[in-house]
């Protein structure tokens, strides 16, 4: 499967979040019978126990008394898999309508997703770049300002200066230090954390004047015209300004969070996330319901645990909702069977499709 | 109980109780005054960036690699910045004085 989301591409629920608690809905929601896709922002699932912290060790997930985080996602993506989730990734959910029975989410990438039930698992928002706070920043993402390098042939010639922190801003100080005229690295102390030979390398390309260093420094303004960078302006925190000359700006402040799109979904969402009634998961407007970090009500726990719970609750409100003539048969796991088996049994075997990303691929690596 | 001694960013200022035991972060969120404390605790973003007074910098533990890393990763820092979050108010703060960073 590939290219943009067939709109039409209905499934019984859309579940919003491809984190611990937006997998394991996926899993709960296939033990109801129910089949689901999954739309997130980054480009593998995991939410921010993978893009914030893969490698630490989570304690509080039960049966599991040390996990990494990416283990934990790992694990959630195999879980699910057997109800052959559709994962729309690298793209965000920014439109809520109905349609008939059902609701079409519109995506960030323009295309549209269907299903006749929605859960909410965006915990604290939609991940992208965290973009400096500088006036006039906008005019210039895309022309002369990126968050992240596609092509370093790009900036062959130019006079480049790479901000922020991590891993990110070093390696292209680097890559760059070779294409670039110049490369100014603008960091918060003199002190990198990044790998040893990468250190290596940045000091021996400082030496030989291909690399410049400005630290204590931080971003305080753009110069520039039609989306062209012109000069950065840089503060050495105590009030004093200088300016680079610079004919492009590379950020690397890692992600921050956005929960605006939410705004629009009819959920109340808000700032301390989105209220539910705790005894079906359920927002304000039917059909819709909200897990995990960005469910609110009286006595909430963040927790993965929590959310856990949560999702399993939320599929057998879905359930009740969609398919309201199946019996309440209730039935634990173990009655039910091995779910991989029983998804082949069922005739869909279909591996999992995905968009924009690969599941499997990334969070293994 | 400690004093804490707030200025947000827009100026205004505020004095603060706080519980012994907290964070930083978890006495100064309830202000409203823009300590969002969104990875609640982990130091794993940087929404309780605050500036400790200069006089304050030296008398306080020094910020370990997490903190100091993400810190790399946060707007309008300064020699003071540090993550509210991994400060515990307890006597020893008795007085503190933090700015909140404009946006």
């Amino acid at each position: 499967m590939s290219g943009s989301a067939r709109a039409g591409a209905m499934r019984d629920v859309a579940v919003i979040g491809a984190g611990p608690v937006g997998l394991f809905t996926v899993f709960a929601l296939g033990q109801a019978g129910l089949d689901a896709l999954v739309v997130d922002a980054l480009d593998a699932p995991g939410g921010q126990c993978a893009a914030l912290y893969a490698e630490k060790p989570i304690y509080d997930i039960p049966g599991r008394p040390s996990v990494t985080a990416a283990a934990l996602v790992a694990d959630l993506v195999q879980q699910a898999a057997p109800y052959a989730p559709l994962y729309l990734l690298s793209r965000r959910a920014v439109g809520l309508r109905q349609d008939g029975e059902g609701f079409r989410i519109a995506l960030s990438d323009g295309s549209e997703a269907a299903a006749r039930a929605v859960v909410v698992a965006a915990g604290a928002g939609a991940f992208g770049p965290n973009r400096p706070p500088l006036p006039g920043l906008a005019a210039f993402e895309g022309e002369s300002l990126f968050y992240a390098v596609d092509d370093p042939e790009r900036f062959r010639g130019q006079r480049v200066v790479i901000a922020g922190g991590g891993d990110s801003a070093a390696d292209w100080a680097v890559i760059l230090a070779a294409r670039a005229a110049e490369v100014t690295l603008v960091h918060r102390r003199p002190v990198f954390r990044a790998a040893p030979a990468t250190l290596g390398e940045i000091e021996r390309l400082q030496k030989a004047g291909r690399i410049r260093i400005a630290a204590p420094r931080t971003l305080a303004g753009l110069a520039g015209t039609g989306g062209r960078i012109a000069a950065v302006r840089l503060g050495d925190g105590a009030g004093g300004e200088e300016e680079v000359a610079a004919d492009a700006l590379l950020c690397f402040y890692g992600l921050s969070k956005d929960l605006s799109a939410l705004a629009g979904f009819g959920i109340d969402a808000g700032a301390s996330g989105i209220p539910v009634d705790p005894a079906s998961m359920q927002t304000r407007r039917a059909g819709v319901f909200a897990v995990g970090d960005i469910a609110d009500y009286p006595g909430k726990l963040k927790l993965i645990l929590t959310g856990f719970a949560e999702a399993a609750r939320a599929a057998h409100s879905a359930l009740a909702l969609l398919r309201p003539e199946a019996a309440r048969h209730f039935e634990h796991s173990t009655s039910r069977g091995d779910p991989a088996a029983r998804a082949v049994q069922g005739g869909d075997p279909a591996a999992r499709a995905v968009q924009g990303g690969d599941p499997a691929a990334r969070v293994h690596a | 109980m400690t004093r804490l001694i707030v200025t947000a960013g827009d100026g205004t200022r505020h004095e603060v109780e706080a519980a012994d035991g907290l964070s930083l972060m978890e006495a100064l969120r309830p202000l409203d005054i823009g300590i969002a404390g969104e990875c609640e605790g982990s130091a794993a973003c940087a929404s309780c960036h605050v500036w400790v007074a200069d006089a304050w910098i030296a008398r306080l533990p020094e910020p370990e690699d997490a903190e100091a890393d993400m810190l790399d990763c946060a707007f309008n820092t300064r020699a003071g910045s540090r993550l509210s979050c991994q400060l515990r108010v307890g006597p020893e703060l008795e007085g503190l004085e933090v700015t909140v960073p404009h946006a």
